[in-house]
């Protein structure tokens, strides 16, 4: 069970150290300790094990991540699990800009709240934010799901795909082409689902959510729409 | 890119190692702006008005003081550091020192005029500019700082944050502003002054010209909301006061932390690690278009 001290060890050595490591490892809990904010934190893993951060991190902490499980203490940076493919990444504290951003797969959980544009480009991972989420969030999302406990900011949803947005709180407008949906048993049934992983089963009632999604008007261009892309 | 920083002080606990903080903050900055720094301290009030004036050199900067005293008057007191030079003068003379200034060494530049406040800055890493003006030397209730890394003009000092357009009053800034050439001519109509084409002085200036006319500093960010265009996050101080804003889109990073003893804002956190009780500090990300100010008597 390594711990790296990155007051002591350059990153550039734990992140060549993670990347290193066979799916058949035994090395497979490994704390990070004093990140101060370092960028790339545990980026590109691609092997199943935990990674437990003891502080705030930088920009793109745990991107492109895959089959890895990190967990971060405090706030991250932007771009936390940016492109993540699979595997588990957990924020306790707050996030900054773009969280998830493009992520094809896994799950990422914000305990507290999430800057602008979280989930742009998301591409199939379910993002769970505790918290209340900044303006244009799920920007041309295009699959997965994006549920919200708290508040939504400005433009939820603009040019939106197929992925499902859902909102507990208030959110301050709707982005072109996002609008609110009918919830559906199957659609309570996903929310249920989510926040079962996310360790919220029974703490919070589905019927409490409101879902967002595309209204597909500008899928193909239309001359008449030209305002709206 | 650049790199902003600000600290301000709760209580005056800490007040002896603001520039050692704030050296700190700035230095790990520097691979946002690795150009230019400069710096703005709050410290003692003075005995009349603190100007901060910079030379070409030092040794050019102490004829020009000496040729000053000659003409208007000794100073009240002087204090050189490299480049800079602090003449405190009587409230009553400070236009004259200035009215000379402009018509005898226009090469000198007066870079700050305040009862507090000192501003440095010169191009160059930000760990050799904190240097040469010992930052880490100075005290202080609140301090801001910025590292330039120059994207639309030159390399100059004249490009080098914080700018000030009024008394005690400056500002630093990431970003970009699009409308400031028009805001320039109107505040200039105003009979504000400006000594560049810099963007980021045409803010200072909009938010000096607010204040002047009786706005309070979080009343003039909020109307700087509808009157400036463009990227921008902001760090102001004024003689008591300190404040933040970003943009509505919030394209620029800012990350601050607030404490009992303080608040520190920084364009990113790495810059907050080194600030005594950090990991117990509520660390947030300002939110876009909302003013955040402190002020202390």
């Amino acid at each position: 069970m390594p711990t790296v001290d990155l007051r002591a060890e350059p990153l550039r050595a734990l992140n060549r150290a993670l990347h290193a490591l066979r799916p058949d490892t035994n090395e497979t809990r490994w704390t990070v300790v004093n990140p101060d904010g370092r960028h790339a934190i545990a980026a590109g893993l691609d092997a199943p094990i935990h990674v437990e951060i003891e502080g705030n991190a930088g920009y793109y902490c745990a991107g492109m991540n895959k089959r890895a499980s990190v967990v971060i203490g405090g706030n991250a940076g932007v771009g936390v699990a940016e492109n993540m493919m699979s595997g588990f990444v957990h924020v306790r504290g707050d996030a900054s800009q773009a969280a998830g951003a493009t992520a094809q797969g896994g799950l990422l959980l914000i305990d507290g709240n999430a800057g602008a544009r979280c989930g742009i480009s998301m591409k199939g991972v379910d993002i769970l934010v505790k918290g209340s989420i900044g303006h244009m969030s799920a920007f041309m999302a295009q699959a997965g799901t994006l549920t919200v406990l708290g508040d939504a900011g400005e433009a939820l949803g603009d040019s939106l795909y197929e992925a499902r947005l859902y909102v507990r709180g208030a959110v301050t407008s709707l982005g072109a082409d996002c609008v609110e949906k009918p919830m559906a048993d199957a659609h309570r049934e996903q929310l249920f689902a989510k926040l079962k992983a996310a360790g919220l089963a029974g703490e919070v009632d589905p019927g409490e959510f409101r879902r967002y999604g595309s209204a597909r008007s500008l899928y193909h261009f239309h001359v008449d729409n030209a305002g709206a892309y | 890119m650049c790199g902003i920083v600000g600290l301000f002080l709760k209580t005056p606990d800490l007040e002896p190692q603001l520039g050692a903080l704030l050296s700190t903050m700035l230095e790990t900055m520097t691979d946002r702006g690795p150009d230019s720094a400069g710096f703005a301290v709050y410290g003692d009030t003075a005995a009349g008005v603190k100007l901060t004036l910079r030379g070409a050199d030092a040794r050019a900067l102490a004829t020009v003081v000496t040729r000053l005293e000659a003409a208007t008057g000794p100073a009240v007191a002087a204090s050189a550091r490299d480049t800079h030079t602090v003449l405190t003068v009587d409230a009553a003379a400070a236009d004259a020192v200035r009215a000379w200034l402009a018509d005898n060494a226009p090469e000198i530049d007066v870079v700050s005029v305040g009862r507090r406040m000192e501003i440095y800055k010169e191009v160059g890493l930000p760990a050799a500019v904190a240097d040469r003006f010992d930052l880490a030397g100075m005290a202080g209730s609140h301090g801001i700082g910025h590292t330039r890394m120059a994207t639309e003009s030159a390399v100059t000092t004249n490009g080098a944050h914080p700018f000030s357009t009024g008394l005690d009053e400056c500002l630093v800034h990431n970003g970009s502003l699009s409308n400031h050439n028009d805001l320039r001519r109107r505040l200039r109509r105003e009979g504000m002054r400006f000594a560049t084409s810099n963007d980021t002085e045409v803010a200072a200036g909009y938010l000096s010209w607010r204040m002047r006319a009786g706005a309070s500093l979080e009343e003039a960010l909020q109307a700087s909301l509808t009157d400036l265009d463009g990227f921008f996050t902001f760090v102001v101080g004024t003689r008591t006061g300190f404040a933040v804003l970003r943009d509505p889109i919030a394209c620029k990073p800012a990350v601050m932390a607030e404490t009992d003893a303080y608040v520190a804002f920084g364009s990113e956190y790495r810059a907050l690690v080194g600030l005594p009780g950090i990991a117990r500090a509520r660390v947030f990300e300002p939110e876009p278009a909302k003013v955040y100010a402190w002020e202390r008597h």
